[in-house]
């Protein structure tokens, strides 16, 4: 196997094995980053004490978002991402931003309606296209992330984004979370909470959010899994993709923009 | 064959003195890249919205002028005019300083600039960063066996000329490939445009030359050497319809952006509406940098003034300073086009104008590039014989 996944096997056995002799705030404090290989490492794991759903064969993990459900003074989905996995937004315009509300207005009609926006997971990423070091990546699964081990901050995958999904760390970091290390100079953004996925939560802190306020406005699961949930929500009701016309094949989709 | 009589620098004090002042902008460029290293770019005007800034303006000038200023070498060996092989070493060693000053610029505003060796063995070749860094070192190599053909003694003219092709052809290529980090930007609506490519290439031969005759400027002007009145003359000629081309690809690239409606916003605001970037575009690009340079260089005046032709030189690289801010920053200033037909807010500036107020830590940056590449040009002139001794007419 190439993927860069599995060449990190050595270092998710490693940070396993630190986290077990009880040293894991020692290790995220020394050297942020290291940690991060818990993202790729599922099949390293499988077959041990973890659950073997995390690289599930043939899936493409991805959500589905209803407008027309997600109030416009809502955004309890931000609040959980931003408590889930560490970040912090305080206005700045250098603050990280892995989830966003936007709202939307028909320059024509004048109709208004809210939603989120996060990496959409395309198939085809221009992100991992244009990243000189293959940082970013495409898991087997569809989650697309950043190896903030190899990631240099050249930033040219912001420049290549189209929806904005991504964040440059442009300072120092602290109280970072182990599932989700975060790095001076690199670059983030959202993960699919892909800790959740390979843990086999089958869920996401956002969704798990929007669904806690009952307004059940996102849906996460398998779209390639013709019984699941969200798979049979895509081929029921019309969503659409984000600048479809680039045909880039999200993993996320929306309803009723 | 070529019968220039060619002699390193000597020290003079005036050398000396810009060697001086070179030095404090190379250090204090040092200084500020610890500096930010340090506490992070935060400390620059760059945002989550305006991620490229300054720094890459600089950097991306140096590269494209980098291929540009070779061609004075090519012109003299590839096409055989005599009047510029004299100069042609000085061309090929002003090639490799002014891309070493681009790409240090440029390596040293990275987020994470000791992680360079990734770069070098972890490559992804769908990406054009990394073709350019293939395309980068190859020039470098490629020019310095060409410079090496040219200074050795016994070398045949085939081998030089042969040389000469393929350093032409590959400075093509690297800057189809400059020009295609942004041309292949799918994204963004000021970018996505297969003319980038050949803009830049006519931007290079134009930055190119223009410093390149700066250079002679300055090395005549600190040591006995002169820039012959007759390729003074003629490539004041050159640089006019370089900036003429230049010109006429920006047309094109506009023009052609009109006339699609998607690209209307972008173009409204680059063209009528942008504040600074507007007036950059007007003003510093178009008039400046542009059909000013173009009446001096091609006006009589030209042909007796060195002043007047040095002055023009300086108004293009000026210009081609005010083109790269807008074409780099201008484009990412302009909002994303995500929900196409609506007004779109958010907590993350989608839907406004970015903001984006660089810093003089930006421009120290910069500058220190510049001054690197300078000192790079003197230090070669210095050691290496370089420089026609009697670059007569």
């Amino acid at each position: 196997m190439t993927s860069p996944l599995h060449k990190e096997k050595g270092a998710e056995l490693s940070r396993r094995d630190i986290l077990k002799s009880g040293a894991a705030l020692a290790t995220v404090t020394l050297a942020p980053g290291v940690t991060l290989m818990a993202f790729g490492g599922k099949k390293a794991a499988a077959g041990e004490d973890m659950p073997a759903d995390g690289l599930k064969p043939g899936a493409r993990w991805g959500l589905l978002i209803d407008a027309a459900k997600c109030p416009e003074d809502c955004s309890a989905c931000v609040s959980a991402c931003s408590a889930e996995l560490g970040w912090e937004n305080n206005g700045l315009e250098t603050d990280p931003q892995w989830i966003r509300k936007v709202t939307l207005r028909d320059k024509e009609t004048g109709r208004t309606n809210s939603l989120p926006v996060m990496c959409q997971h395309c198939e085809s990423p221009p992100c991992v296209d244009v990243c000189p070091t293959g940082a970013s990546f495409k898991r087997e699964d569809g989650i697309v992330l950043v190896n903030r081990h190899t990631c240099i901050g050249c930033r040219y995958c912001m420049m290549a984004c189209p929806f904005k999904a991504r964040s440059f760390v442009f300072a120092p970091v602290s109280d970072q979370k182990s599932i989700a290390p975060r790095g001076i100079g690199t670059v983030e953004g959202c993960t699919l909470c892909v800790h959740k996925i390979d843990r086999g939560d089958g869920t996401t802190a956002c969704v798990e959010a929007c669904t806690a306020t009952g307004n059940n406005a996102m849906m996460f699961g398998d779209l390639n899994d013709p019984e699941s949930e969200i798979a049979i929500a895509v081929a029921t009701y019309a969503s659409v993709e984000l600048r479809a016309d680039l045909g880039l094949n999200l993993g996320v989709r929306y309803q009723n923009i | 064959m070529d019968r220039t009589s060619y002699r390193e620098l000597r020290f003079t004090p005036r050398f000396w003195g810009l060697v001086v002042i070179l030095g404090a902008f190379v250090a204090a460029a040092g200084g500020i890249v610890l500096y930010v290293e340090h506490y992070g770019h935060i400390v620059t005007g760059m945002n989550n919205q305006i991620v490229w800034g300054v720094p890459h303006v600089f950097a991306i000038f140096l590269i494209v002028a980098a291929s540009g200023a070779l061609n004075i070498s090519s012109i003299g060996t590839v096409f055989g005019k005599k009047d510029y092989k004299p100069v042609g070493r000085l061309s090929n060693l002003l090639a490799v300083a002014l891309l070493i000053g681009g790409l240090a610029v440029l390596v040293l505003d990275l987020g994470r600039p000791d992680r360079l060796v990734m770069a070098m063995y972890t490559y992804n070749f769908t990406s054009i960063f990394a073709w350019n860094i293939l395309l980068y070192s190859g020039f470098i190599g490629i020019v310095a066996l060409y410079l090496y053909t040219q200074m050795a003694r016994g070398v045949p003219e085939i081998a030089q000329k042969s040389a000469g092709m393929l350093a032409f052809v590959w400075r093509l290529a690297l800057t189809t490939g400059t020009g295609s980090i942004f041309g292949w930007l799918v994204a963004r609506q000021a970018y996505d445009a297969a003319i980038m490519a050949p803009l830049f290439i006519a931007m290079s031969f134009s930055f190119g030359m223009a410093v390149f005759m700066l250079v002679m400027f300055m090395t005549t002007g600190i040591s006995t050497r002169q820039f012959p009145v007759a390729l003074r003359t003629r490539q004041a000629r050159l640089l006019g319809i370089f900036v003429a081309v230049v010109l006429y690809f920006t047309a094109v690239q506009h023009l052609s952006a009109i006339y699609v409606a998607e690209h209307a916003g972008v173009e409204r605001f680059i063209l009528l509406e942008g504040g600074i970037y507007t007036l950059l575009f007007w003003g510093g690009q178009v008039l400046i940098g542009g059909i000013i340079p173009m009446i001096i260089l091609f006006s009589k005046q030209a042909a007796t003034s060195g002043r007047l032709v040095g002055l023009a030189a300086g108004m293009i690289v000026l210009g081609g300073f005010a083109q790269l801010y807008v074409i780099i920053i201008g484009g990412q200033a302009y909002p994303l086009e995500i929900f196409p037909g609506f007004e779109v807010s958010s907590s993350f500036s989608d839907g406004v104008i970015n903001a984006y107020t660089p810093t003089m830590l930006e421009f120290g940056l910069g500058i220190g590039g510049v001054a690197l590449a300078l000192l790079l040009a003197l230090g070669g002139m210095k050691i290496l014989r370089i420089m026609p001794d009697n670059a007569t007419e």
